[in-house]
């Protein structure tokens, strides 16, 4: 057992979940208890989704827990085959259902023979992976199941597309801004002249995955999402892949040389380096930025970065060898990934922490005192409390960080994106700063927060006592409020009940 | 139709698949540990169970909240690892850095699953490190949100203290008297004569303390004494419970803490409508007086004095349709309420219904129902929410009272709605809160009509099968 009061990543069944549901008319039925369904809040609140979450419940109860499931199942997957249709049901498995043991593969094998659509049981193991491994394993079954079927019914497409096409892989639904992320990468590969031939899993069809292999290559942006199907698509079709993120100016340059060494490698002639120089210098701001007087301010300032590894290993980068920051620690919370954080970051940080405990994380940001925080909201919310700035650049991640401008990470514009977020981070860190030296903005204290001694009114112990109990941001006017209603009533001491007589008649 | 609203008939009841969408009942610690100030909830479970908290509770997470996870392991589901060893250490580790007056453990589906004995561990535990060791098991295999807290209150039933005797009492008083401290011992003795005398009353159910304090100024009003709450501030605080007291509940789910009050204390349970809206305030004012043989005063001056100031937000909901999806059991009370501000209700889901235990509500909502001309709602226990929507979609109500599942996806339909949960956390008991009741009800209203005319109700295209 382990006392835990936070986790930055999910249990298993809710990367399953984000990959089924970013597919277009895939639907997910959890084996599961009631309540279990917080998926469909978050989605529907983060993402402020409008459509419903193509997930439902197969409730264990009580029943189930004395008799087995029998065919509760299998009526259930049929009954949504026979409403919604989708040309796929993922049934999934989660920590409760794992240990009940039950033989779902049984319960698919059956559905399937009276379902229209699809059925698939996601292979995920809720006691050894985590939302992340779960999605990347779920993402590679399904594209698996979709190629298989195709190679059976022979009609895999097997020959190229005739321009250079590339499929990206690994953008999903609740993923750090991945929806502003993948109009980037779109945009990008236009204008490197490459077609993209299909995006998957967000928005996808499970009737194209068969396609995949028309693409020259994968471009996998995400280290989290997406590894698994490019390994297996480079086993299966000899599929080149490019898992370089393109976040930050360097590793933008270096993703774009990947891919044009894959595309010469397949015949096309290619050379992006004036389209690197031209972005570089008037598209993105970032290069002109790392020179100018603003940035030479944040020189050998430091910060501390924390999150996914993805996300935290370029941020590292960006601030160390992009802005002359000093980074005093890089961590990750994908402790399944450590070797490869540790490989990426280490020579741009003093120290590597990989730990997913986030009291160890708060702890070693108070013994660093960074004068920036780059996390995730658990580290903003360390920020706070002993005032220092945080940038949130990872998951997990509340409704805030689902901003509805466009706010890619990715790619150019994303460059400029991530020098707002660095850039403000500090400023205002430093203007809180100047702020305390010189004793705070102009202002003397001109409201009298709380119970002052001020009025005529005389009030009652008990009718204090309540008063306290109002929040502070309403209770002045809560107090102004009773008091003028005591006032015209001429009662001359303010209990509870006067109190609450206020609150009746004036909505105070 | 016409034929069935000329005729007085009976609430039909209809149960469906389970098929709805509701917090879990461990949600509960969130409101209990707030609201037991020295307490310390341990919710013995997986990742799943800790994600959702962490989810649900968004800020509040961030405050160093006084609960925390036993997060299960591999080792613990195979018993690898011993439960108690581990429980014993969580536990001491907790007592060190939080030194509370009890812990309460939670029990999930996972323990149930794997039959680990908790309510068999506890006391030895509770011997071993000082600490009381308090067990529910509010999982989801067997209850719905609100319902966790009931299985918590029902197991602090045990923990209640019997009768004290004269002079300990005085000692409990200590706090009282040190209230009373300066004050002429006359002034406390007729404080004490407002009270008509009348057998001991404990009320049940978890209240902010604001509420707390209006409800008991209340009864106070009619010369009712309140001896204790369930639950009180702290662990240390909670009322002594003798056979032949009363008690009364204030909330809608709480029928197993009311059952362990009849038979494990042998209190004697005033069965009354809950005090949700001016009209349920009143009912259980006036229940509890008939009990105690008191004759109520003022109380129809005041309800009449509440409506009136309630006139401007009844305007807006008069005559319009609201359809409960259910989620948090006080969609009874609520329903009730809403009708008698002159709404129509064609159905109310709702997780579980004790006829036993909500019987009085169930009766108020039939004669409200007959005295303001409008029919019966149908009553859904464990509703289907894919059945429901289809429902929705043929009435078009004017508002649906639903969770965040179907809240968005509802409104890009042009249906509005209004989010459940927020009843389960707003203060919405007493005559003082019928306000904010319409508040949270004519919200999502009040925001249509500063938006009308702009054409954007319907976002999403029509479905083409449909």
């Amino acid at each position: 057992m382990k006392l835990a009061y936070w986790m930055y990543a999910g249990p298993a069944h809710i990367g399953t979940l984000r990959v089924a549901s970013s597919f277009k008319n895939v639907h997910a039925i959890m084996h599961a208890p009631l309540g279990d369904d917080y998926f469909n809040v978050m989605r529907s609140m983060l993402e402020r989704e409008q459509d419903f979450t193509p997930v439902t419940t197969s409730v264990v109860d009580r029943h189930v827990l004395a008799r087995g499931s029998q065919e509760k199942v299998v009526d259930n997957i049929t009954r949504k085959d026979g409403e919604e249709h989708p040309d796929l049901i993922v049934l999934t498995p989660t920590c409760t259902s794992s240990i009940l043991q039950e033989d779902l593969q049984n319960f698919v094998d059956r559905a399937q023979l009276e379902s229209k659509g699809d059925v698939l049981l996601a292979d995920v193991n809720h006691y050894r992976v985590n939302e992340l491994q779960a999605a990347d394993r779920t993402l590679q079954q399904i594209v698996q199941f979709y190629i298989e079927k195709a190679r059976k019914k022979g009609d895999l497409p097997t020959d190229k597309t005739e321009q250079p096409s590339v499929n990206i892989i690994g953008i999903s639904t609740l993923g750090f801004h991945n929806n502003h992320d993948c109009t980037e990468l779109k945009r990008l590969m236009t204008d490197l002249g490459i077609a993209v031939n299909e995006v998957i899993p967000e928005g996808a069809s499970v009737h194209n995955l068969k396609n995949l292999p028309k693409a020259w290559f994968n471009l996998v942006p995400y280290r989290e999402l997406g590894l698994m199907t490019a390994r297996y698509l480079e086993q299966e079709f000899g599929m080149p892949s490019v898992d370089i993120t393109p976040m930050g100016v360097v590793e933008t340059a270096r993703c774009i040389r990947k891919i044009q060494s894959i595309l010469n490698a397949q015949g096309v002639d290619v050379d992006y380096e004036e389209f690197i120089e031209t972005q570089t210098l008037h598209v993105s701001q970032a290069a002109w930025f790392s020179r100018s007087i603003d940035c030479q301010n944040l020189t050998g300032k430091k910060a501390v970065v924390y999150g996914d590894a993805t996300h935290a290993a370029a941020i590292t980068k960006i601030l160390a060898r992009e802005m002359g920051i000093r980074v005093v620690w890089a961590g990750t919370f994908c402790k399944y990934d450590a070797e490869w954080f540790r490989e990426q970051v280490s020579e741009y940080c003093d120290e590597v922490i990989i730990n997913d405990d986030h009291g160890a994380i708060g702890d070693a940001i108070a013994k660093a005192e960074p004068a920036a925080i780059f996390g995730t909201q658990m580290e903003r919310h360390v920020g706070k409390r002993l005032d220092i700035p945080c940038g949130v650049i990872s998951a997990p991640i509340h409704i805030q960080n689902f901003p509805v401008g466009y706010r890619p990470f990715l790619g150019y514009e994303g460059t400029n994106q991530i020098v707002d977020l660095i850039y403000n981070s500090f400023t205002l860190g430093m203007e809180d700063h100047l702020l305390e030296i010189f004793g705070g903005h102009d202002t003397k204290e001109v409201i009298t927060k709380g119970i002052s001694a001020d009025s005529d009114m005389t009030w009652s112990k008990d009718g204090l006592a309540e008063l306290n109990k109002i929040p502070g941001f309403v209770r002045g006017k809560v107090k102004r409020n009773t008091e003028k209603f005591a006032r015209d009533r001429g009662i001359e001491v303010i209990t509870a009940e006067v109190l609450y007589a206020a609150k009746e008649a004036v909505g105070a | 139709m016409t034929l069935a609203d000329a005729q007085p008939q009976a609430i039909s009841f209809e149960c469906e698949t389970g098929n709805y969408h509701t917090f879990c009942p461990i949600s509960c610690v969130t409101w209990l540990y707030q609201k037991i100030e020295d307490s310390f909830f341990l919710v013995i479970g997986t990742k799943t169970c800790g994600y959702f908290l962490q989810n649900a509770m968004g800020v509040m997470i961030f405050a160093e909240p006084r609960y925390a996870m036993a997060e299960l392991e591999e080792g613990d589901i195979s018993a690898q690892l011993n439960d108690y060893e581990e429980l014993k250490r969580l536990c001491l580790q907790i007592k060190r850095d939080r030194n509370p007056s009890v812990i309460v453990w939670i029990g999930t589906c996972t323990t149930e699953i794997i039959k680990m004995d908790l309510e068999g561990m506890a006391p030895k535990l509770e011997a071993e490190i000082g600490i009381p060791i308090v067990v529910a098991r509010a999982n989801g295999l067997d209850y719905a949100f609100t319902q966790g807290e009931d299985t918590v209150l029902a197991a602090m039933v045990q923990r209640c203290p019997t009768k004290v005797p004269e002079m300990e009492k005085e000692e409990r008083n200590a706090i009282s008297k040190l209230l009373n401290f300066g004050r002429k011992k006359e002034e406390v003795a007729t404080e004490e004569s407002q009270y008509v005398d009348h057998p001991p009353l404990v009320l049940f159910g978890s209240l902010p303390d604001p509420v707390v304090t209006q409800l008991t100024l209340e009864l106070k009003k009619q010369g009712i004494k309140v001896s204790g709450w369930l639950p009180a501030k702290r662990y240390g605080e909670l009322p002594p419970l003798d056979e032949g007291d009363y008690v009364v509940g204030v909330n809608p789910f709480l029928s197993r803490t009311a059952t362990t009050l009849m038979r494990r204390r042998k209190c004697k349970l005033i069965g009354a409508p809950f005090p949700i809206g001016p009209d349920g305030t009143r009912a259980w004012i006036e229940k509890i007086c008939s009990v105690f043989g008191i004759i109520p005063t003022g109380l129809a001056e005041r309800e009449a004095q509440i409506w009136e100031s309630l006139e401007d937000y009844i305007q807006l909901i008069r005559g319009k349709s609201v359809f409960f999806m259910g989620d948090n059991l006080l969609e009874i009370s609520l329903a009730r309420f809403l009708i008698r501000c002159g709404m129509t209700c064609p159905e109310v889901g709702i997780p579980y219904m004790d006829k036993r235990y909500q019987a009085a509500e169930l009766a108020l909502l039939e004669k409200t129902c007959q005295e303001m001309g409008t029919p019966l709602p149908k009553i859904i226990e464990k509703p289907d929410n894919y059945n429901q929507l289809q429902r929705i979609k043929e009435l078009q109500p004017d508002l649906v009272i639903t969770g965040m599942a179907h809240a968005n996806p509802l409104e890009a339909r042009g249906i509005t709605t209004k989010w459940s949960v927020e009843f389960t956390f707003a203060q919405i008991h007493g005559f003082t809160n019928a306000r904010d009741i319409l508040e949270l009800v004519t919200r999502p209203l009040r925001r249509n009509n500063s938006l009308k005319n702009l054409g954007w109700e319907k976002l999403i295209r029509e479905e083409a099968n449909s």
